[in-house]
């Protein structure tokens, strides 16, 4: 086996590992980077991102409001050290970004243009059209060639960590192009992965969105948080879920049911705001979590519209006129007609909530580093505490370059402190022995089939920690993916070459999603609560039905168990540093709550 | 799937390990009205052949994975639909121009190296050089719209699939790095326009193209390559007259 020695190994090329990369480079270049990703950097689900990044550049908007937008939003599960320190740096990297070239939209006087988002009080979500994503990767991919230091590994499918004396020194790789594995022995390992998506049935995601990171982790031992908190984007299209994104609403795109009513107006987010003058924090611009809740309800009472695809319901963008919208939501006018044959300009569009982010993931401190001594993590696959139990859309472009960033310096600082590189016949031995196993699979006899065992998995996960949740659900779907795991080691492969096996790739990727998947239910059933994105009605008389701030204002850790070969499931401290926990609330609800507080504040 | 109807799609195969040269293999595969080529060959992967190996990811068009040739034509299979083609038969093979690596799968290496080759990030002038990291450059709406469509490539690679110069000549830098060069050039934020001329005006830059303009029909993004060369070729003509008064 081919082995590398470098200094700081990062898996994953989207934003956070592009972005970390380059803050290696730049805070010192004679560090030898290893980029390891899957795919090439471009192709990275970061590009999918429509939506924007948020920043706090107005008059009337301060830090202070970001911080607060951000732990209500989250329900007060997030680490508040962590969001101060997330919200003083989220401009600075937004202004880098574009020095470097993102092509940021602009208001007529050539300075930066930001729109409204939901969950945000004031209009803080810098926006390059409804492509952000796609552009913030590209300027990340094209910036980061400058750098010599940076050498790339595509294609290159990660099969363990290298771990010896507790710490993390490597890892070891597949690349696929080649059909060869290389060891890479590294004094610091970053993980910037991404989210774990695929493991739901339907979902925004790539196919490549499938938990790698938090499983190769997890695997070690290594503490995760939170994975309960999977987030539900409100307006997926139909049928296939690719992501009209909530800058349709913070434009002023309204949700209509069956009825041409604004329903929301039923949910905590009201009263109905005039179509065309969107207002933040109010109706079709609540938290991701209460939109997609209410379409739950909407579905309960039959006030749905019923499509062959399924239920959904329309988001109206028509009053925006069709030259808003083309230089607004280009890209969403084109998905919509190519994958859904609706105009936008013309005819509202069918949408419903579909799987889109996960929370949840490795636990960090704010430095970005794991309890493992050089094992770092950044973006989708961590759990920095940002995000708490919901995140607030636009918050997670801006993690990945502000998380990123605070990675690449934290392994910097790390692989300058160790003299030596290290090689040595455990690793080495432990490198060999990811190989055997990943070559074990060839040999598997039997029947199953990863296709039917991957539907299974997402069609379980959805209904078992869907929008809401119960226990008997729940230990159903525990109970399936306990099954899963036992049929996967039955998959026979049909491919025996070694050259981009992608039947291959995909077995081992679908154990790391199974792994993940039961983290998430296994955390969820524990959480006896409701609480942001993890919504329960069950409980003695109903009583998980609210948020119990007594038992579970904690995070959720899940630990593996090498034994039950499932999580063991703990709670842990939530970081409050100045915003103590209260209803959270919006529309007038909000505005009332807040006039309320500035009164008793003036006493 | 009842009511589905069947169309016959033949792929490409080749396994490097086992396969002397490519070979065709045919299928039939029931689709409906919103059933893409990707998902025709998902069908394809999950109940016929296994071992078939194909690039996609984010099945919106925007990752850049899955360009190939369907009926010899370059497109993206995940923006590429069944219904387009009833009543006819339907051909899969891997991007033209590039070496096969496996199946569906080509070896993209050549284009990424010409991609990251021209320079493709902002060299601001020496007096930005330090700008503080508080404020933008100031870039108006229309400025930016000088560059906009140019931006917008996914490097899927279909344009030079489609390029009958770089069949012919591989050192030709090609419609999508050329197009990445320009939009640099022509960014107002960028001052690195004579660092990158060694590349533009070079015999495989822009005057390497014979303006077939076939790149542009079959770009998914509808970037518009040719038209970014054309004004490449503009361009690449006064930094020479530049350069004839200007010498350095």
């Amino acid at each position: 086996m081919e082995k590398i020695q470098t200094d700081v190994a990062i898996v994953g090329a989207g934003g956070t590992g592009l972005r970390a990369a380059i803050a290696v480079a730049q805070t010192n270049p004679s560090l030898r980077i290893a980029l390891i990703s899957k795919v090439y950097p471009m192709r990275s689900h970061t590009v999918a991102a429509e939506g924007g990044a948020a920043g706090v550049i107005r008059d009337d908007d301060s830090l202070q409001k970001h911080f607060e937008d951000t732990v209500a939003g989250g329900d007060w599960l997030c680490e508040q050290d962590v969001v101060e320190y997330f919200v003083r740096h989220t401009t600075e990297e937004l202004f880098q970004l574009e020095h470097w070239g993102c092509p940021w939209s602009r208001k007529p006087d050539g300075t930066v243009n930001v729109r409204r988002f939901g969950g945000m009080k004031v209009p803080r979500t810098w926006f390059a059209a409804d492509k952000s994503g796609f552009h913030m990767l590209h300027t990340l991919y094209q910036t980061s060639v400058q750098f010599p230091s940076i050498r790339r590994f595509d294609e290159h499918f990660v099969l363990d960590l290298l771990v010896t004396d507790g710490e993390c020194r490597g890892v070891v790789c597949y690349d696929l192009q080649n059909g060869v594995f290389r060891q890479i022995n590294a004094k610091a390992v970053v993980l910037a992965t991404g989210g774990a998506g695929r493991a739901y049935a339907f979902n925004t995601d790539g196919g490549i969105v499938t938990g790698d990171g938090i499983a190769l982790a997890y695997r070690h031992g290594v503490r995760i948080r939170d994975m309960e908190f999977v987030q539900y984007h409100p307006t997926g299209l139909l049928g296939c879920g690719i992501l009209m994104t909530e800058g349709c609403r913070g434009e002023g795109g309204v949700l209509y049911n069956k009825d041409h009513y604004r329903y929301l107006q039923d949910y905590g987010l009201g009263p109905e705001t005039p179509v065309g003058h969107p207002k933040n924090k109010y109706m079709e611009l609540g938290p991701r979590d209460r939109v997609s809740q209410a379409f739950w309800n909407e579905s309960k009472k039959g006030r749905t519209i019923k499509y062959p695809l399924g239920e959904a319901v329309h988001l109206d963008l028509t009053h925006l006129g069709e030259k808003y919208l083309h230089e607004r939501l280009p890209l969403i006018c084109e998905l919509a007609q190519t994958y859904s044959g609706v105009d936008p300009v013309k005819q509202p569009v069918p949408v419903r909530p579909v799987v889109h982010y996960t929370m949840g993931g490795i636990e960090t401190d704010g430095r970005t580093e794991t309890k493992m001594p050089g094992l770092l993590a950044g973006g989708e696959c961590a759990s920095v505490g940002i995000h708490g139990a919901n995140r607030l859309g636009s918050n997670s472009l801006v993690e990945t370059i502000v998380f990123g960033k605070t990675a690449g310096v934290s392994a910097a600082e790390r692989a300058m402190s160790i003299k030596k590189d290290y090689d040595n016949a455990e690793l080495t031995r432990q490198a060999e022995a990811a190989e055997k196993r990943a070559l074990a699979l060839f040999d598997v006899q039997g029947d199953e089939s990863m296709s039917k065992i991957r539907t299974d998995m997402g069609e379980s996960m959805e209904k078992g920690v869907g929008i809401y949740r119960e226990e008997t659900t729940m230990l159903e779907t525990i109970e399936v993916l306990k099954q899963c795991k036992q049929r996967l080691k039955k998959v026979a492969l049909t491919d025996r070459g070694r050259v981009f096996n992608t039947e291959w790739m995909n077995l081992i990727e679908l154990g790391y999603t199974l792994d993940v998947a039961e983290c998430m239910v296994h955390s969820a059933i524990n959480r006896k609560e409701s609480r942001g994105s993890h919504q329960r009605l069950d409980g003695p008389n109903g009583a998980y039905k609210e948020r119990d701030d007594k038992k579970f204002l904690k995070h959720t850790i899940a630990v593996y168990n090498q034994e039950t070969g499932l999580p063991d499931i703990s709670l842990s401290d939530v970081k409050i540093t100045t915003f103590k926990p209260a209803k959270r609330v919006y529309g007038a609800e909000a505005e009332a709550a807040e006039a309320a507080r500035k009164a008793k504040e003036a006493k | 799937m009842a009511n589905d109807k069947i169309m016959k799609i033949t792929v490409t195969r080749y396994r490097p390990e086992q396969d002397a040269e490519p070979f065709q293999q045919t299928f039939d595969v029931p689709y409906h009205n919103e059933t893409s080529v990707l998902e025709a060959l998902f069908y394809i992967k999950d109940h016929f052949e296994p071992s078939l190996s194909f690039r996609w990811s984010c099945r919106m068009a925007v990752c850049g994975s899955c360009g190939m040739m369907v009926n010899g034509v370059p497109h993206l299979a995940c923006k590429t639909f069944l219904r387009d083609y009833e009543g006819k038969a339907m051909t899969i093979a891997p991007l033209e121009n590039f070496p096969i690596e496996r199946d569906l799968v080509v070896d993209i290496s050549d284009l990424i190296e010409k991609i990251e080759r021209i320079k493709p990030y902002i060299i601001p002038a020496a007096k930005d050089k330090n700008m503080p990291l508080t404020k933008e450059y100031r870039q108006t709406p229309q400025q930016m719209e000088a560059y906009r469509q140019f931006a917008q490539c996914i490097n899927c690679g279909c344009c030079y699939a489609a390029c009958p110069q770089y069949k012919i000549n591989k050192d030709y830098i090609g419609p999508a790095a050329l197009t990445l060069l320009y939009r640099y050039d022509i960014d107002n934020r960028d001052a690195g326009s004579a660092i990158r001329d060694e590349f533009l005006s070079s015999e495989n830059g822009v005057w390497g193209c014979t303006f077939v303009g076939y790149c542009s029909e079959v770009c998914p993004k509808h970037v518009d390559p040719a038209s970014a060369i054309q004004l490449g070729k503009v361009k690449s003509a006064t930094n020479y007259v530049i350069k004839m008064f200007k010498p350095e």
